[in-house]
């Protein structure tokens, strides 16, 4: 299991903003390792997020995202109290689901 | 037959032990191939325009392409028409290409996806974001650059169109660990 994300979200005037940082390596597959093999992919594929059980936002990403992701947005009908789960999957089968209450 | 690792010594809790080892690494595997079969078989479908632009899987086919236009078509849709209701935001020069802030949005309603993309990196194709009606259509994340490039924002609409807005992002430091 991963290192938990970071989410915070905070509502101004019914949309909450939202902003997590994902604990992940992101290795694009391109580096090499000191003895020169290639140090093989491993990123997060999948993110979903929902907002009070519903979907409302799901992303794929390669591995060009940055090291430890940063990921924002903005969920309308958002008010404090409302709960957000956000989900992501990565190459390996590894998946990771952290929630956060909007402010 | 021992697998390496496991412990050479016989007897029966260590035969145990090398079974369940082994069948679990086995499951390992299988798990593995069937995820990245169900990967290469959506890439396909996508490819072929037969999946569902906005199916929760992910598309490896879209990810692995070189330039824009691949990676559209790898999502099932055509050349894209430059708009100015779409917007790409992201700085003029970024200093470390490991971390790049990169945001997509658009102004207009009824936009499926939002993708950004960086032309002159190994794989063009960095996030494909699937919209809802309860979010709102800008997305903000942080992406790597290879090299200086142009950096693309596309808005894919509900009928298929594809709109574009695009970026000179110069780079200092390459962030792919080169």
């Amino acid at each position: 299991m991963a290192d938990p994300m970071r989410i915070r979200a905070q509502a101004a005037g019914g949309v909450a903003t939202v902003r997590i940082l994902m604990a992940h390596e992101m290795e694009t597959g391109q580096r090499k390792d000191a003895a020169g093999k290639t140090i093989p992919a491993w990123h997060i594929t999948e993110v979903g997020a929902t907002h009070n059980g519903k979907t409302v936002l799901s992303a794929e990403w390669g591995p060009a995202v940055a090291k430890n992701p940063f990921l924002q947005f903005n969920v309308k009908g958002a008010k404090a109290g409302d709960k957000i789960v956000v989900t992501w999957k990565d190459n390996r089968g590894d998946s990771r689901s952290d929630e956060a209450t909007v402010s | 037959m021992a697998l390496p690792g496991t412990p050479q010594a016989d007897g029966p809790l260590s035969v145990l032990i090398a079974t369940t080892y082994r069948k679990e690494n086995i499951m390992i595997q299988t798990r593995r191939k069937t995820i990245q079969h169900s990967a290469v078989v959506a890439g396909l479908l996508a490819a072929s325009g037969l999946f569902p632009q906005y199916a929760l899987a992910f598309n490896a086919k879209a990810f692995e392409a070189k330039s824009v236009a691949d990676a559209l078509k790898a999502i099932g849709v055509g050349a894209p028409v430059e708009s100015k209701e779409v917007s790409i935001t992201g700085p003029d020069i970024a200093e470390n290409g490991a971390v790049v802030p990169l945001g997509a949005s658009t102004t207009l309603a009824g936009a499926k996806q939002l993708l950004l993309l960086v032309e002159k990196n190994p794989n063009t194709l960095v996030a494909l974001f699937t919209l809802t009606d309860s979010v709102d259509s800008n997305v903000t994340t942080r992406a790597k650059m290879g090299q200086s490039s142009d950096v693309y924002a596309v808005a894919i609409m509900g009928d298929g169109r594809a709109l574009f807005a695009k970026k000179e992002v110069k780079v200092t430091l390459g962030g792919c660990g080169g």
